[in-house]
């Protein structure tokens, strides 16, 4: 009798019909998109690298001069045979823009972020908030174009020199990672449970001390994640900052001295360059450090928000 | 509704407390006297307004927008709903005990020290005593006395609810308000908390609400039973609880609604 009831029961389960047809095809159908994303960033991957370490497979470039040599011309040879790729400049200048754009756009966006989700939380949300969502969708060109037709000459007029620079780079890049930031620092800040702030005002703290000690240490790691993601943005924009930094490819001893960045330079080259040459290998050796400079970015962030949930 | 005679020694009074969420009338009329060093349990359906009125009493719900305040909650000789008492010097004096243990992502020694250390306290051999006396005070030190640098979080329920104590008790408050401390918590948990606060009657004054009939009869020395925003009735637990004076009462005792 038991026997034949799941003799039964197992034929209806295991019986085709067109449910588990359209099961098997949404799935398959998803499968695929997975496969298909998987391979493309496989591919890129390997086209960066292939074409990336080539530089110093292929054209015998020193890994050496790469990072510590200060004079980029791929086009000729040093004295000894090895093409001219010291790509100190540019990493100087990436790094240099991304740290300090992070060190203006951090507070401010940390800050920004505290009063819309603790002191006004209203006109946060009627008012600030739109207006973040509006700066995040604004391209990067226009940002580049607003820089150099208003902080460029503003520069100029202050400080000595053409305006162009690390300095105006980093204006045009605070103000154009601010809104990713804050908005990141505020779903960090309002994550913080609630109940943690009724403590800590039940203990008898003051809305300060509840901001600075318990709502800002308990969102620390997605405060981080929240500069590490502008950082990450800083790293890459190539647009903007090529039109405000004067792209010379020297180490600048001031920040309003024109300087370039891995990505600007990039831009500027690779129009000018030939698939296969050494010029076009070097480039996408830039291209590489980007790449690996995003990976770092993206490791940074999983290992804080593994941190986080530990 | 009917005050039990023989409080004299109150500490906490209302007069005509009233209560509006904007135009939702919460709490309406309440005149209760809590005795000193006894713990009083507030007990009454979902709703019915004692989580409200537990924090009408530090000023919890000052947080809420579009909230009033009518009437007077006199501790000692101050009236705490007056605009000119400061919520943060109110809460130093009245500790409040939340439902879920609300520890902070911070190690066990900082949750305790966080009280004393934003009223001031910087030194830090004062802060190790006071982490060690109010983790004896809360029955925990035992427990974690080896590892006060570790996570409060990895501690269990049971545990995290007393170190919440502690950490209140850390604060030097006069009263504590406890709201439904245990209903999250097993029964073994549930248990040692009890024993906890029963402990803590000698030298509190205690104000718990509760959904649970069997604690409120075994830890509590008065009950006010709360119906739709109102005291219903009001009187020492073991008169309440085997001879009260409405059928509202019973019935809710009874397990009849909630």
């Amino acid at each position: 009798m038991m026997a034949k009831t799941i003799k039964e029961i197992e034929h209806t389960l295991y019986r085709k019909n067109s449910k588990m047809r359209t099961e098997r095809f949404g799935k398959s159908l998803t499968f695929l998109a997975v496969v298909l994303t998987a391979a493309i960033t496989a591919a890129i991957l390997f086209l960066v690298f292939s074409k990336g370490l080539s530089t110093f497979i292929m054209n015998d470039g020193s890994v050496k001069d790469f990072f510590t040599g200060t004079t980029w011309n791929p086009a000729e040879v040093n004295s000894l045979g090895k093409p001219i790729i010291g790509a100190l400049p540019f990493i100087v200048g990436s790094l240099a823009i991304t740290g300090i754009s992070a060190l203006i756009a951090g507070p401010l966006a940390i800050g920004a972020a505290i009063f819309m989700s603790e002191i006004a939380p209203n006109a946060g949300k009627r008012i600030m908030q739109p207006v973040i969502e509006l700066l995040v969708g604004i391209p990067s060109v226009v940002y580049g174009f607003i820089g150099l037709s208003v902080v460029v000459p503003f520069l100029r007029d202050l400080f000595p020199g053409s305006g162009f620079g690390i300095a105006a780079g980093t204006i045009v890049l605070s103000v154009m990672i601010l809104p990713t930031v804050t908005s990141l620092a505020l779903d960090a800040i309002q994550s913080v449970p609630r109940s943690l702030r009724e403590a800590s005002l039940a203990l008898g703290s003051t809305r300060w001390q509840m901001i600075c000690k318990v709502v800002l240490k308990t969102a620390k790691p997605g405060l981080l994640m929240a500069i590490i993601f502008g950082m990450a943005r800083a790293f890459g924009e190539a647009l903007a900052v090529q039109m405000v930094i004067g792209n010379a490819s020297v180490i600048p001893h001031s920040l309003f001295e024109p300087a370039s960045t891995i990505t600007s330079i990039l831009t500027m080259g690779m129009g000018y360059t030939v698939m296969g040459q050494v010029e076009n290998n070097a480039l996408w050796s830039l291209a590489l450090i980007l790449l690996l400079m995003s990976l770092f970015f993206t490791i940074i962030v999983r290992m804080i928000g593994k941190g986080k949930s530990a | 509704m009917n005050v039990v005679e023989s409080i004299e020694r109150s500490v906490i009074q209302t007069e005509d407390l009233q209560f509006y969420y904007n135009t939702h009338h919460a709490l309406k009329n309440i005149n209760l006297k809590f005795e000193e060093k006894k713990i009083t349990a507030l007990i009454g359906p979902s709703g019915c307004g004692k989580s409200t009125f537990l924090r009408t009493m530090n000023r919890m719900n000052d947080l809420i927008p579009g909230v009033r305040t009518e009437g007077a909650i006199w501790i000692g000789n101050e009236n705490i709903t007056e605009p000119s008492i400061d919520p943060v010097e109110l809460r130093k004096k009245v500790g409040m005990v939340f439902q879920h243990a609300s520890v902070f992502p911070f190690s066990i020694y900082e949750n305790i020290a966080y009280g004393p250390r934003t009223h001031g306290e910087r030194n830090k051999k004062v802060l190790d005593e006071i982490v060690e006396e109010n983790l004896r005070a809360a029955a925990l030190w035992d427990e974690v006395k080896d590892h006060l640098d570790h996570p409060a979080t990895g501690l269990s329920g049971g545990q995290q609810q007393r170190l919440t104590i502690a950490r209140t008790l850390a604060t030097k408050p006069e009263i504590l308000l406890m709201d439904e401390p245990t209903s999250a918590l097993d029964p073994i948990s549930t248990a040692k908390v009890e024993d906890l606060i029963r402990t803590l009657k000698e030298r509190y004054t205690i104000i718990i609400v509760t959904h649970n009939m069997q604690q409120a009869a075994r830890i509590s020395d008065f009950t006010a039973f709360f119906l739709n925003g109102e005291v219903k009735e009001y009187g020492q637990t073991a008169t309440l609880f085997t001879n009260p004076l409405f059928s509202e009462t019973k019935d809710y005792i009874a397990g009849k609604f909630g």
